[in-house]
Formats: C-alpha cells, sequence, structure tokens
C-alpha cells in the first residue's frame, strides 16, 4: 500500500511517527494527544501502569481501532490505518500477550495461518516448512526441535518464539510485542529478550510494551512511558534509572522529565 | 533445548531411528494425549475376537462380514459430516433426521412425482445442504449454541418427516439403481482391481510424498515405516477382499441376499468403494487445501484464527453445510437398504451411534483434533456391536446399554487424551 521510499532506512528518521493521537471511548477520553516515535533497528519500550492507555495505543496503531485524531506517519508517509489488513499491508505486526496460537496445529501450520502459501489450490507444505526453518534459522532459535511439533507440546518461551517468527516471517518493518515475558521463568525471559534484540539488530523496528523494568532496561534503545493517556516522555533508555522510569509511569513526571503541573492538573 | 532446527543436524532427521523410533515417538505422542487411530483399531480386534469366540458359527461369516460393511454405512456416512462439525468443538444432534428427511424427499420425488433417480438424489444432497446452511447461519451469524439450534432442528425435522410421510405411514421406493447401491456388489475381477487401486493409490501417494520431502532436504519418516504401514494396509485389505469374492449366496444367507433371487452373491459390496471415494475427497480437503486447514484452526482457537484473517462464520457454515450434506447421503443409504422410507427413518440411536462412530475413531468433542477415517474405523466399531450382540443377546434393554458404555468409554478417553495433552503442554 504505502511504498518506502527509503532503501536504508535512517537511524534519525523514525520509523513510526504518531503525532497527538487522540482517541474517546463514549465519554472515557483515553488517549489525549500522545506522540510516540519508534525506530528501526532499535528497541523502544512502551511503559505505563495499568489503564494508562498502552492497549488502546498499539491497538489504533494496528488498526483495530481507529484514532480520533493526530498524525499517523509511518515510513516517512502519512498513512491512514482502519484496519488490521491496513496495518499488515504496511509491514506492522502485533504478536499479542495470549499469543493467538492454534495449539492443535503444528508450528508450520502457525506460522502460516490465514496466509497459507498454495500451489494451485492445494497447501504447499514444503515451501511453508521450508520457509519456516529459514526464518527461525534468521533468529537463531535453537529451542525448536521440529518445526512439526504441536504447539500444544511447546513450553512458554518456544511459543512466544513461534509467535514472534511468525511476525517476523512476513517481511514486516515494526514488531509490537505486547509483554512478552510477562508469564515466563528466568531462562526462557532471557531467550525471549535475546531474541527481542535480534529482531532490531537485524534491522526491524520493535515496541516492546512491558511491566519489567529489568527488561525495558536490558533491550530497550528508547522509553516511553504513558501516564493517564498522555505520553509523560519518550527518552534513551541510557538517559534514565530504572527509578526515574518508575517516576514516570507512577506519576507522569521524574524531576524537569515528563509532565507539568499544569498539564497534570488537566489530567486529572 | 539446545538441538538446533537446521535440518543439516542428525537430531532433527528423524528417519534415523526406523521402527523402533517411529515407536517411540508414537509412545511420545500417546503420553501427550494424540491417542490416533490405535483405540479404534484395537476395540476393532477385541470385539471381533471376541464375537468370534462367543458366536463365530454366526457371527464369522462370509455373508454376516458383507453385512457388517453395507450395515455401517449410513452411520459411517452422517459420522463423516459429524466430524467436520465436532471439529469446530460444535454438534449436530439432527444430523439423523436431515438423513430421514433427505431420504424422505428422494422417496417422495421417485415415487409421488416420478422423478429420476439421477435428479432425485442431487434433491436429496440439496435438501441437506439447506439444512446445513440454516442451521449455520443461526449458529454463526445469531451465536445461538449449536446445541440448542439442532435441538429445535431435531424436533421440527422429525415433525416435517411426519408430515411429508404421514403418521404410520411407509413409502416404498422401488429403484434398482437406488437398491442396488447398498445391495449390489461388484463382480470378483472388479473387487481385485478395487483392491490394488486403493493399495497402489496409497502406497504412490505416501512414497511420492517421502520423495519430495527428502529431496527438498526436509526430515522424513523412514521407508521402513511407509513399508509397514503399506504392508499391512495391503494384507488387512487382502484378506477383506479373499473373503467377500468367496460364494455367499445359498449358505448363511439372511434376507437381504434371498430377495436377490437366491442366486449367486460374492463380490465387494458397491457401497464399499462409494465409501473410500468420499474418505479420500474429504481427507484431502480437510489436509491438503487451505479450508481444511482453517477448519482446525477455528477449532483449536477461534480467535486465533479471526486474527489471522479467517471468516471464522463462514467456516461454521461450510461445516455445517457439508456436515448435513454428508447426513443426507446417509439418508440415501437407508432408503436404499430398507427400499422404504417411514418417519422413523434416521430416528431412535441414528444420530447417538454417529455421533459415537466419530468419537469412537478419535475425533474430540472439544474440537480441533479429528479425522474422515475416524469415522469408518468408529462406524466399523459400532457396527460389529449391533451386528454381534444380537448372536449374544435378543435383549434389546442390553443392547442400548453396551452401546452406551462403549460411547462413555470412548468419550472418556477423549477427555483424558486432552487433560493429558493440557498437562504435557506446560
Amino acid at each position: 500500500m504505502t511504498e518506502s521510499t527509503q532503501t536504508t532506512p535512517s537511524t534519525t528518521a523514525p520509523l513510526l511517527s504518531l503525532r497527538g493521537i487522540q482517541k474517546s471511548f463514549g465519554a472515557v477520553h483515553v488517549l489525549k494527544g500522545v506522540d510516540l516515535d519508534a525506530w528501526a533497528g532499535k528497541v523502544t519500550a512502551l511503559v505505563g501502569d495499568n489503564g494508562a492507555g498502552k492497549s488502546t495505543l498499539i491497538k489504533g496503531i494496528a488498526g483495530i481501532y481507529s484514532f480520533d485524531g493526530g498524525e499517523y506517519t509511518f515510513d516517512g508517509r502519512p498513512v491512514s490505518v482502519h484496519s488490521p489488513k491496513d496495518s499488515n499491508a504496511l509491514g506492522i505486526e502485533i504478536v499479542y500477550q495470549d499469543l493467538a496460537l492454534c495449539d492443535n496445529l503444528d508450528v508450520v501450520q502457525n506460522m502460516f495461518l490465514g496466509r497459507e502459501d498454495r500451489s494451485g489450490i492445494v497447501l504447499d507444505e514444503l515451501t511453508m516448512e521450508r520457509r519456516a526453518n529459514e526464518t527461525l534459522k534468521g533468529l537463531s532459535v535453537r529451542t525448536l526441535k521440529s518445526v512439526r511439533t504441536k504447539v500444544s507440546s511447546l513450553s512458554g518461551g518456544q511459543r512466544q518464539t513461534v509467535a514472534i517468527a511468525k511476525a517476523v516471517l512476513w517481511n514486516s518493518k515494526l514488531v509490537i510485542l505486547d509483554e512478552p515475558t510477562a508469564a515466563l521463568g528466568v531462562a526462557q525471559t532471557e531467550q525471549v529478550l535475546n531474541l527481542v534484540r535480534r529482531l532490531a539488530d537485524n534491522g526491524l523496528g520493535v515496541i516492546l510494551i512491558s511491566h519489567n523494568m529489568n527488561d525495558v532496561k536490558q533491550v530497550a534503545d528508547s522509553v516511553a512511558a504513558l501516564y493517564l493517556g498522555q505520553m509523560a516522555a519518550q527518552v534513551p533508555a541510557s538517559s534514565v534509572t530504572t527509578g526515574q522510569i518508575v517516576e514516570l509511569i507512577t506519576s507522569g513526571r521524574s524531576g524537569d522529565l515528563g509532565l507539568q503541573a499544569d498539564a497534570r492538573e488537566a489530567v486529572a | 533445548m539446545t538441538t538446533s532446527i537446521a535440518p543439516s543436524t542428525p537430531e532433527a532427521i528423524e528417519d534415523s531411528g526406523g521402527l523402533s523410533g517411529e515407536f517411540r515417538g508414537y509412545l511420545a505422542r500417546l503420553r501427550g494425549g494424540d491417542t490416533g487411530s490405535v483405540p479404534a483399531v484395537l476395540g476393532l480386534i477385541v470385539l471381533v475376537i471376541l464375537f468370534t469366540i462367543l458366536q463365530g458359527q454366526s457371527f464369522a461369516t462370509k455373508g454376516n462380514f458383507a453385512n457388517l460393511l453395507t450395515q455401517s454405512a449410513p452411520t459411517i456416512f452422517i459420522a463423516m459430516g459429524l466430524v467436520f462439525v465436532l471439529l469446530l468443538g460444535e454438534i449436530d444432534l439432527s444430523a439423523g433426521f436431515t438423513a430421514g428427511t433427505a431420504a424422505a424427499v428422494l422417496g417422495v420425488l421417485m415415487t409421488q412425482h416420478g422423478v429420476a433417480w439421477w435428479l432425485a438424489i442431487p434433491g436429496a444432497l440439496l435438501t441437506g445442504a439447506i439444512i446445513g446452511l440454516l442451521i449455520g447461519m443461526l449458529v454463526a451469524l445469531l451465536g445461538i449454541p449449536s446445541f440448542v439450534v439442532t435441538l429445535a432442528w431435531f424436533l421440527g425435522l422429525q415433525g416435517v418427516l411426519l408430515l411429508v410421510i404421514g403418521e404410520g405411514g411407509t413409502i416404498r421406493v422401488d429403484n434398482s439403481v437406488i437398491f442396488a447401491i447398498m445391495n449390489n456388489n461388484l463382480s470378483p475381477l472388479l473387487s481385485w482391481l478395487l483392491f490394488v487401486v486403493v493399495v497402489g493409490g496409497y502406497a504412490m501417494v505416501t512414497l511420492m510424498a517421502a520423495a519430495r520431502r527428502r529431496a527438498a532436504g526436509l526430515p522424513v519418516v523412514s521407508v521402513a515405516v511407509i513399508a509397514f504401514k503399506i504392508v499391512a494396509l495391503a494384507v488387512l485389505l487382502g484378506v477383506a477382499t479373499w473373503v467377500l469374492v468367496q460364494e455367499r449366496g445359498s449358505a448363511g444367507a439372511s434376507s437381504v441376499f434371498l430377495k436377490n433371487g437366491g442366486t449367486s452373491i460374492k463380490g465387494v459390496p458397491i457401497v464399499v468403494p462409494i465409501v473410500i471415494i468420499f474418505v479420500v475427497l474429504l481427507t484431502f480437503v480437510l489436509n491438503h487445501l487451505s479450508f481444511g486447514r482453517h477448519v482446525y484452526a477455528v477449532g483449536g482457537n477461534a480467535e486465533a484464527a479471526r486474527r489471522a484473517g479467517i471468516n471464522v462464520g463462514n467456516i461454521k457454515i461450510a461445516c455445517f453445510v457439508i456436515g448435513s450434506t454428508l447426513a443426507a447421503v446417509g439418508g440415501i443409504m437407508f432408503v436404499s437398504r430398507l427400499s422404504s422410507v417411514s418417519p422413523q427413518t434416521g430416528g431412535s440411536t441414528t444420530l447417538l451411534l454417529a455421533v459415537a462412530a466419530a468419537v469412537i475413531g478419535g475425533t474430540s468433542l472439544f474440537g480441533g483434533k479429528g479425522r474422515i477415517i475416524d469415522a469408518v474405523l468408529g462406524g466399523l466399531v459400532i457396527a460389529v456391536i449391533n451386528n454381534g450382540l444380537p448372536f449374544i443377546t435378543q435383549e434389546a434393554g442390553v443392547q442400548y446399554i453396551v452401546t452406551a458404555l462403549v460411547l462413555l468409554l470412548a468419550a472418556s478417553v477423549d477427555a483424558i487424551a486432552r487433560r493429558r495433552a493440557a498437562a504435557t503442554g506446560r
């Protein structure tokens, strides 16, 4: 739909840029002029307390909801995204917290679900299996014994890996991960975070939603903190401490960072 | 956890284990709750041995073997339709009376309107398809639980049957083509040709699939396993064909065979190739078309399917249409077998036995798991029970109770397998 005009994405121009995003559900004003940038090759952490508007924001990016107002720029062009098909066409893929995998299907079948390779009308299993293997190899995934294993017999970390691999299979440019480590143990969290880092190193833009400050500090290049429907601050991850991020999440400001007093009163 | 997925590493290539490796793999799948066809096949073998020991002189005869195959056909067709519905995690309680209604449409068209059989059969199938379309739309578009929708249709179609045929009435259908479906046999030569085509076709398809995978550098099942399966199939079907091409006309003739005028009766019943054609066709649809893949996906996780861009409602409607159309095929089989239609056609235990057939074969009541061959294996188990029990006891009460227990047993296996799968899924 929107063709990229740049062959090599610049690190300075953001891949995704939102300005002044508004969204209301009836009388409830959920997003009040949110700005967000995400760059190719970088992990942008999106943090915020429950009800801050993180889910609404990413669902809007994905086209599940339409934003009421604001600018949505992708790859340097203003775009209008009104359905998941629109965002998929742009190269935006979302990995939801519940992963949306079919337990009764194997890894290949899940990765290609709804977009199966066919020769004529017949499913082309060989091509799909080969492409699944290549994608997993490209992500240096070593935790799956066979791509013909049913998802029901995979561990939580392996499922997360499959869901992420499914998202990058489609030449996607931006992958949004909704709390990928929330349900995982220590070792599996490490595996998934390494995978997230590799996605960015492979040149993709990554938006990581997380409640875990250790995860954020470990992989994120940029931190964007939402506070009651407003973007408190988006800052380079190296420039803030864990304590400052927590303050931004809980009170919307930290020292001279974040929302000013008048803005916070307007919120209250 | 440390092995690579790259096909070049020895761990990833699964043909290194051969037969024993395949067996270990099966045990692992079994522990994970994937039982496959084994329970149904074992049940079939145990039941046949049991009835042969108890009442061999009546049960284990050539005539009864052929009889058993034709007896199972209507149940198998209704069960094949139910597999599509069960795969979604839905149920069709009206499938039995859908078969009855289609049978009545066939009967009325042919006897009261003088319609030719080649027009009456599509008419009966269309009746089934329309019933399925209406059920599917009520379930998918209005969101009424299929249990309630089809319970209403169960009652409603029973009423339709009564109105069409008349209370206590029976429509006789005397047509040689319709009669032939369930009562005539292939010639011995054609019977053996069928055997060669089925075994050869199976061998060719599995070997070619393995060769293509090998050429593409993907892991393959060992040739020993494929050869074992082909030989097992050849032996099983070879023995069955050999028994069926023997003369069974005078010895052990049941009333059905005497209708043929006491002449020579031998060969594979015509209904057998009909079942085989449907099994191959429907298995292809489920395993090798996007539609089939989406059916499994909707049954496994409807929300995931929806997010993957699959139109869940359309898939549901299509499955109900296929299910009811196959039930209508079962209805045509009823007409052929009894040469008549009555308000009881497709009633009584018809639906229960068809559901039992699908579940005994290994199709899950929880959705997402099931194959067409399940309906055939389960249908044969049900037919053996229904056929063998009367030789042991004439008591209808005992027969009902035994059949009910077998259904409960199969459903328990299904539920336990599901729990095992959840437990191993971590």
